[in-house]
């Protein structure tokens, strides 16, 4: 890299005394043969040097880069889209997990709600409406009693109603007690007076043939001289329910 | 005059015509502009000195490219290519200064 060493010989110009006067005067003469050459070695540089600042504009850090520097760039990027899918699974984990839960909770809310509501009916808290039979017992009020209205109540829960009610007034439970009372039947600390209408759900047809054989609810009203119609009804809707009462006693055990 | 010319005529070729570098040269390149902005400078240096000769001048650039792009090469052949092309060009850039404030002296004498 060495430049310009000194030569004995006066070069491509007159001598002159001072270096500025030569230039100048080598400004304005057209210029000899080593003019031409250093014109043509000026030219390549300026046309390198365009090019390059211009390549260098334009390009991006990655264009011209070492191969070990790509080579890192590379290992750099693999490994943050490595990290990266490996959070994406763990997120996606944990998203299924939540679903799974979600859904488990939904599960059980949903068994529980139709719990809620088997229980809600059996206990008489919920309204309930469903295809069954309305009995009514008209007649003399003496004559039909508590005997009567519980063999009839019975006789209904043979046939397996669901849901019975007496007089739109009284929900019959599981609790529900019947005594006889001076002018109608006490049920549930509730009088009741004739004519009786005891709504039941079920289905009508099983219903309507429990009542309706020798020696049971019907003919043991007529013995005591009071009528009965059975109606058997596609829609029945029993709305009166019983407030539920907890348990003063009884506690459930542990078996499951 | 002519050498002014040239210098001007590579600028605007390269202007106008905006080539792009092919890849084997990209490392090059700009170490070679470097050292031929040395070479450049030094001959401008012996011209005010009086003892330019234009041999000289075309042996020096043109041996200062290669050797520099034969530096920057063997750098990146034995894997230290970015240190070794920092270190040619502060090597140049200290050749460079040095010659500029010749000619400095030379033009304002100062």
């Amino acid at each position: 890299m060495s430049d310009e060493e000194p030569r004995a010989t006066g070069a491509a110009t007159e001598p002159s005394p001072d270096g500025r006067s030569r230039l100048l005067a080598a400004m304005r003469t057209p210029g000899s043969r080593g003019q031409v050459t250093v014109a043509l070695l000026l030219a390549v540089l300026g046309f390198a040097a365009v090019t390059q600042v211009h390549a260098n504009d334009r390009d991006d850090a990655y264009v011209g880069a070492r191969q070990g520097d790509l080579i890192q760039y590379i290992n750099n990027l693999s490994l943050a889209s490595q990290r990266t899918e490996t959070e994406i699974a763990k997120l996606q984990e944990t998203r299924d997990a939540l679903r799974d839960d979600t859904e488990s909770r939904r599960t059980a809310l949903e068994v529980a709600r139709q719990q809620a509501d088997t229980l809600g009916i059996l206990a008489g808290t919920l309204p309930a409406v469903g295809p069954g039979v309305r009995i009514t017992v008209s007649g003399s009020p003496a004559g039909v009693g508590t005997n009567q209205l519980l063999n009839g109540l019975q006789e209904l829960r043979d046939a397996g109603a669901e849901v019975i009610e007496i007089n739109d007034q009284v929900r019959v439970v599981a609790q529900t007690s019947l005594s006889d009372t001076p002018g109608g039947v006490l049920v549930d600390g509730e009088v009741l007076r004739a004519p009786y209408v005891i709504d039941a759900i079920g289905d009508p047809h099983t219903l309507s043939t429990a009542m309706d054989f020798t020696g049971g609810f019907i003919s043991e009203v007529r013995d005591v001289g009071g009528k009965v119609a059975v109606e058997k009804r596609d829609r029945v809707e029993i709305v009166s329910v019983r407030e539920p009462s907890a348990p003063t006693y009884a506690k459930p055990t542990s078996t499951g | 005059m002519i050498a002014v010319l040239g210098l001007m005529l590579g600028v605007l070729l390269g202007l106008f015509l905006q080539p792009d570098v092919p890849i084997w040269l990209e490392p090059y390149l700009p170490i070679a502009v470097v050292a031929a902005l040395d070479a450049v400078f030094g001959a401008l240096r012996a011209f005010l000195d009086g003892i330019f000769d234009d041999k000289v001048f075309v042996v020096s650039f043109v041996s200062n490219v290669l050797i520099a792009a034969l530096i920057v090469y063997l750098g990146d052949k034995l894997g230290v290519g970015g240190q070794l092309s920092t270190g040619v060009i502060v090597v140049l850039g200290i050749r460079i200064f040095s010659n500029v404030a010749a000619i400095r002296r030379h033009i304002f004498h100062a």
